[in-house]
């Protein structure tokens, strides 16, 4: 469902650039409102989310797509923890459709799915593998690690049980716009991929923005 | 040939662990229809490497689970392959029946009154089973529901089958690492019934055949040639024959 924010960007309280094939965490305050703008179009932020106090509470993919019956994501979609808790409402986008099966890329499944010698090409997986070790004041490892949200990017399920990377419907300038229930770690890779149209075959930047209120 | 090894019947509600050796098969039936198998799968030699329920729908361009499909280890590898499967349209992404969801749906039905008939969520089961590992909810990732069929509309809108299920169902799961089985026999989460439903699961060990070069599982995709083919890295297995060269359906 597309839905504008009225929030502007000269109201916010911090700005940051993350340039593709980087990881970005911070916690997000239970009120705050974050958005993820996809500056130049067709990239893909695989997002995780983590209760800042307990990160053993975390986004589930399959608690929230079971609750609210589809599993697609988009404005007035609420993200459900795995202890069955709201974490975050999606209260704006400008895409309409977000995905929560693909995953994210990894080197291990790039062997799989392109051919064996893509091993050492760069994937979000190995960015969050960074991101945890360089960052263990967020008490995060291996295991914390799962199903995320790839924001941005378009995988249709068919009636015949099919799954399908199609070109995303994302554009230059488009966002998706949330407001935290509780106090939340997010750590973004933005997706380095290079073997599928999920970003175009291009990596592109995309900006964090968040709001107070 | 296929040589029984071991079998037991699960009661339907109830949670199990055990490890299987690669080669062997494990042979699942819905014995009296309406069961649900929720299974997760680790390596015993490293705990952190898991089944990956998105790396193996993405992998293999499927939402649905069924003969040919491999189960992924989020280390690109195989953990098993569905060499068998009468069932047809296994789910992966509805995860488990909470402990909170399972008391709101089918009502206080506790072990002081009701023994061993006590409704028993999928959750509990889980991390009943999970702890004598050392692990814990945080390795409890996206499992699969065996004999449960979930699809979706063009808006992406899900449903449940009821009538997809029967009795008699059998799937058969090849393993291809030594693999440490996490299973219960609890209710899909999204299983309409009214009562609890406590269906049997007749479970049983096989030995079988090594994989050969026209093995379905093996060329059903390419992308389970290379899971494979990083299973025998894994294992330093000599490489196998002319398998890259043998006919591949799409």
């Amino acid at each position: 469902m597309i839905r504008e924010s009225s929030r502007l960007k000269s109201d916010a309280n911090f700005r940051e650039v993350v340039p593709a094939g980087d990881y970005f965490i911070r916690v997000i305050k239970a009120g705050e409102t974050v958005r993820l703008l996809d500056l130049e179009g067709n990239q893909a932020a695989d997002t995780l989310f983590y209760n800042a106090h307990d990160p053993a509470e975390r986004y589930s993919a399959m608690d929230t797509i079971r609750e609210q019956g589809n599993v697609y994501l988009t404005a007035g979609t609420t993200l459900m923890t795995n202890r069955g808790n709201p974490l975050l409402d999606i209260v704006a986008d400008t895409c309409g459709r977000h995905d929560t099966l693909g995953g994210a890329c990894a080197a291990e499944s790039n062997t799989v799915r392109y051919a064996l010698d893509k091993r050492c090409m760069h994937s979000c997986r190995d960015s969050w593998m960074l991101a945890i070790n360089r960052h263990e004041e967020f008490g995060l490892a291996k295991q914390d690690i799962t199903h995320n949200i790839n924001f941005f990017m378009n995988v249709p399920v068919t009636a015949e049980g099919g799954l399908t990377f199609e070109d995303g419907i994302s554009g230059a300038g488009k966002y998706v716009e949330l407001t935290a229930r509780m106090d939340t770690i997010i750590l973004i890779s933005n997706c380095p991929q290079l073997n599928n149209p999920c970003n175009g075959y291009n990596p592109t930047p995309i900006e964090v923005i968040v709001w107070s209120h | 040939m296929a040589q029984s090894l071991y079998e037991f019947t699960m009661p339907g509600g109830h949670h199990w662990s055990f490890r299987m050796r690669r080669g062997t098969r494990l042979r699942l039936t819905d014995v009296h229809g309406g069961a649900n198998v929720g299974m997760l799968f680790y390596n015993p030699e490293n705990l952190l490497e898991r089944y990956n329920a998105p790396d193996t729908l993405k992998g293999q361009h499927t939402f649905k689970l069924t003969r040919g499909n491999c189960l992924y280890s989020d280390m690109g590898r195989c953990f098993a392959s569905i060499i068998d499967d009468s069932f047809g349209w296994h789910d992966t992404v509805c995860g488990n029946l909470s402990s909170k969801a399972c008391l709101a749906k089918y009502g206080d039905h506790n072990y002081q009154t009701h023994h061993n008939d006590r409704f028993l969520s999928g959750e509990d089961s889980f991390l009943t089973e999970l702890a004598k590992y050392g692990l814990t909810e945080r390795d409890m990732a996206a499992n699969l529901n065996l004999f449960s069929k979930v699809v979706t509309d063009d808006l992406g809108s899900m449903s449940y089958d009821p009538t997809a299920s029967r009795a008699g169902a059998s799937v058969t799961l090849r393993f291809d690492m030594d693999t440490l089985v996490i299973l219960h026999t609890c209710p899909h989460p999204l299983n309409p019934a009214a009562s609890y439903p406590a269906q049997p699961v007749l479970c049983e060990m096989l030995s079988g055949e090594p994989v050969a070069a026209d093995d379905y599982c093996l060329n059903f995709r390419p992308e389970n040639q290379r899971a494979l083919e990083n299973n025998r890295l894994y294992y330093l297995d000599p490489p196998m024959g002319n398998q890259t060269d043998s006919g591949r359906s799409a």
